[in-house]
């Protein structure tokens, strides 16, 4: 099997007139990694992407690939398989004929073609449409052509531009799958660009989160998830509960001047997550990190039960309870108390 | 990934040049040539003067609006009705009706043009059709007059204006005439107050573009037309082919082609505006 | 007061009239081109291939035809290489002025053909280029190239450039993407623009006139020349088979069009 390669870009900007699209990002990815790009639209992951792809060439820095520099080096000369959005399928060609497309381009022998796409057919459980055309194929198999077109020549690095987003959700989380499986067994570097942020949880390695033609903050998916470094990160992966908190000296108040313990950080804005949050009846104990309220509303969604609880202040958190053994329901105007550990919440900058 | 301008200007280099060299020069070659023929500004305006009030020239002139007009009257008529037809057609009827438009509209000018001097001759059909149910003694004089190329020319240019009015009768919105409908508006209020206005711009551009080519409209009336129907179209050929009067017909282009271009820029402009709607 | 359905039945009357009207001269002009009698009457009185005998037994007749279709394949392949080049521009780069230059590509179609014919007459002649049949083909692909304009730009829209940005990724250069991709998915566009600026030229008779000379006559002219003298019904088998080769034309465009599964769309909308 072919492995994979490194990727870097070093201090890359791409402006569009006046405005800026990729403002300065840096990031460094080990071969063989799983990579993801996640941001709303508009943040400059496309385009980043584009960059990679050698679509787009950047006004300033370096895209570096298995530590050569290919900034100005064109599409075709980069060796990478790439993934398109609504798959990018050639209309005029058969199944099989797209997925041999790198190949018969590069002009490799017809046996080691026919070999390779049984192979890479083989790997997307596509055996046996080899001449259908894609207006046969359901959203699903198209997804796969484009999947075997893109490891078909063993790239070392393939690139994935939100190529489940057509897919309705179940099929998407099979493919989820599949691809992390392929991409695992190849050891190629992928890097994938999506909005969906529980798509770039299950799967990535890493993540970067744009925002603005920046990286908000990037890492494996578990610590940017619960250690977000600001109120854009928290927000945008998942559910948060950002609350406002005065500063008295050293000490830190919440919306009812219940004292505050925070894990990290310095900023004004408390983040838990709804999850990390447990409700009780009893009141207060007087600790840390406990805050008095009224159930506003209980969303019962099976297994969890999501409360929003009104803290004063107008002020909302919402908890999480798991509707485990035993559980208690507690009805809207019920009185609760909320409380969480230091070590789940962060102070982040406002 | 957008083209860059470079390859895009380079694409377009090879037909910009045809257009250049085969078109636009030798049209501004032609005139400025001629004209330098007559001499100094002044010299030129004075030709000018007397070439284009001239009794003929001028007499053709008058001719040539006056056609163009009465033949983009009559398209507009029997073209409005036409293409709403064929923009309410479906299926069969749909294909039959655009046949019925596209096969004369491909055809070659002087074919169509011919058409009509057979039906239109002493012992064409039409003559042969109105001695038969006794309506006339003798034959009628159809042709080689102005009749001849009023008939000719509304002939030739009517799938042109079909095929305007039909775009923009297209892009109505079915809706809008079901709401109006829905209202209580009756048949004829719904088509004066909703339809007519909504294709107005489709109207206008028809109408120009008719006009347009009715103006430099040279085979039917040269063939059909009789010797009180010269239009500028004509006369400018006659004075090269048979006179070679350069300069004469170098004065008569700048007219036409004055009138023709500034039209032409309504046109652009109104049917840009009828894009832009849909 | 009209009933609706009076009414409707009558603006029914009046379309069929209409349509009627405008293919009964070319249907009447085929039916007799096939007359045996000695002038052209309608309906003939009987029937023969005479009017072709002679048409195509004249040596004249032949070299118009010969030269008609060598002209209009010179147009065809040298306006449709060149305007698919100028499309693939206008549909994929976003160029300033764009409308401006739509609009100056166009004219060829509104400026009165008797001025261009002129204008190019006074070039030809000072270059020693009339009769010249390649030349005539290039004037013609200038009035040829606003309809192959409109087709290809039609053609290549459809094409999706993600198709395209894929061809590069998997190793194609610029001219890899044109052959592999682009020319392929945009074929029946191109023989659709190949079809009618044929057609265009081999129907052309103003700027045949001017610089066929007598060298290259083509059909048109010839119909024109032979018109002026008198109604002679030859012409008539000669018209038969330019409305013959329009026929084809569009049957084949047709064709092209369902086998692309669209609707009839037209040039020029």
């Amino acid at each position: 099997m072919s492995g994979g390669a490194s990727v870097a870009l070093e201090a890359v900007t791409k402006r569009y007139g006046t405005e800026t699209v990729v403002a300065g990002v840096s990031l460094a990815i080990p071969a063989g990694e799983f990579f993801t790009l996640l941001g709303p639209s508009g943040s400059g992951k496309t385009t980043t992407l584009s960059m990679l792809a050698g679509f787009v060439i950047p006004d300033e820095g370096r895209v570096v690939m298995g530590g050569q520099d290919m900034t100005q080096v064109p599409p075709r000369g980069r060796g990478l398989g790439m993934v398109f959005q609504n798959y990018a399928i050639f209309p005029h060609l058969n199944v099989a004929e797209n997925v041999a497309f790198p190949l018969t381009v590069k002009g490799a022998p017809k046996a080691e073609i026919q070999a390779r796409v049984a192979e890479a057919l083989a790997m997307v459980k596509l055996t046996g449409f080899e001449a259908r055309y894609a207006r046969q194929l359901s959203g699903g198999q198209q997804q796969r052509v484009a999947l075997a077109r893109a490891i078909v020549a063993h790239p070392r690095i393939v690139l994935m531009d939100e190529p489940l987003g057509a897919l309705d959700k179940n099929l998407r989380f099979h493919m989820q799958v599949e691809i992390k499986e392929i991409q695992q067994r190849l050891g190629m570097t992928a890097i994938y660009v999506t909005h969906d942020q529980e798509e770039a949880l299950t799967m990535s390695d890493r993540i970067a989160i744009m925002d603005g033609g920046r990286i908000a903050q990037m890492g494996p998916p578990r610590e940017v998830y619960e250690k977000p470094d600001s109120r854009f990160v928290a927000a945008f992966l998942g559910e948060a509960n950002l609350l406002d908190v005065t500063r008295d000296g050293a000490l830190v108040r919440g919306p009812g001047g219940g004292a505050i313990e925070a894990g990290a950080g310095q900023g004004t804005t408390l983040f838990v997550r709804p999850e990390k949050v447990t409700v009780s009846a009893a009141a207060p104990s007087g600790g840390p990190n406990q805050l008095p309220g009224q159930v506003l509303h209980a969303s019962f969604l099976g297994n969890v039960v999501r409360y929003a609880v009104d803290v004063g202040q107008g002020a909302t958190v919402l908890a999480d309870a798991v509707n485990g053994p035993g559980a208690v329901l507690h009805a809207p105007g019920a009185p609760v108390t909320l409380h969480w550990r230091a070590e789940d919440s962060r102070l982040l900058a406002a | 990934m957008p083209l860059s301008r470079l390859t895009a200007w380079l694409l377009l280099a090879p037909t910009l040049l045809l257009l250049v060299l085969v078109f636009l020069v030798p049209i501004g070659w032609f005139i400025g040539g001629s004209l330098a023929e007559l001499g100094t500004l002044s010299e030129i305006w004075e030709e000018a003067d007397a070439v284009l009030f001239s009794g003929a020239v001028g007499g053709a002139i008058l001719n040539t609006n006056w056609i163009a007009a009465l033949v983009t009257l009559l398209v507009l008529l029997i073209g409005y009705p036409m293409s709403y037809a064929l923009s309410r057609a479906k299926g069969l009827v749909f294909t039959a009706i655009l046949l019925c438009i596209v096969l004369p509209y491909f055809t070659s000018t002087i074919v169509r043009t011919y058409a009509w001097m057979v039906l239109l001759g002493r012992n064409g059909l039409i003559n042969q059709i109105l001695l038969g149910i006794g309506l006339i003694n003798e034959p009628l004089q159809l042709m080689y007059n102005r009749t001849g190329v009023i008939i000719g020319m509304t002939y030739v240019l009517l799938p042109y204006m079909v095929l305007t009015l039909y775009a923009a009768m297209k892009a109505v919105d079915q809706r809008l005439l079901q709401a109006a409908e829905g209202m209580g508006a009756s048949p004829a209020t719904v088509f004066l107050k909703v339809f007519m206005p909504l294709t107005l711009h489709g109207v206008i551009a028809g109408v120009l573009i008719t006009f347009i080519l009715a103006l430099g409209f040279f085979v039917t009336p040269a063939l059909m037309g009789g010797p009180g129907d010269i239009m500028i179209a004509m006369l400018i050929e006659r004075e090269v082919e048979l006179t070679y009067n350069w300069p004469t017909a170098a004065l008569m282009t700048i007219v036409l082609l004055t009138v023709t271009l500034i039209l032409y820029a309504f046109y652009a402009r109104i049917s840009d505006q009828g894009e832009a709607r849909r | 007061m009209m009933g609706p359905v009076l009414r409707a039945t009558l603006m029914k009357a009046v379309i069929v009239l209409l349509c009627f009207g405008m293919v009964a001269p070319i249907v009447i002009v085929a039916i007799a081109s096939f007359s045996g009698d000695g002038y052209l009457k309608f309906p003939p009185e009987s029937f023969s291939s005479q009017w072709y005998a002679r048409f195509l037994g004249d040596q004249r007749w032949r070299d118009a035809i010969l030269n008609s279709v060598v002209i209009g394949l010179m147009t065809s392949v040298f306006s449709t290489l060149l305007g698919f080049l100028a499309a693939y521009a206008l549909v994929r780069a976003e160029l300033p002025w764009r409308r401006a230059l739509m609009s100056l590509l166009l004219t060829p179609v509104i400026v009165p053909h008797v001025v261009t014919a002129v204008a190019m007459y006074f070039l030809s002649a000072r270059m020693g280029l009339v009769g010249v049949r390649p030349w005539i083909a290039v004037a013609h692909s200038v009035v040829a190239m606003p309809v192959v304009l409109i087709i290809l730009q039609s053609a290549l829209r459809t094409v999706d450039p993600a198709l395209e940005r894929a061809a590069m990724v998997f190793g194609c250069t610029r001219w890899g993407v044109f052959r592999r991709v682009v020319v392929p998915l945009a074929l029946p566009g191109v023989v659709s623009a190949a079809l009618f600026s044929f057609l265009t030229s081999f129907d052309e008779l103003v700027i045949s006139l001017f610089l066929a000379g007598v060298r290259a006559e083509t059909l048109p002219v010839r119909i024109w020349n032979s018109l002026l003298l008198e109604v002679e019904p030859t012409i008539a088998a000669v018209s038969t088979l330019l409305i013959l080769v329009t026929m084809l034309a569009l049957g084949a465009d047709a064709l092209l069009r369902r086998m692309r599964g669209e609707g009839g769309a037209l040039p020029g909308k």
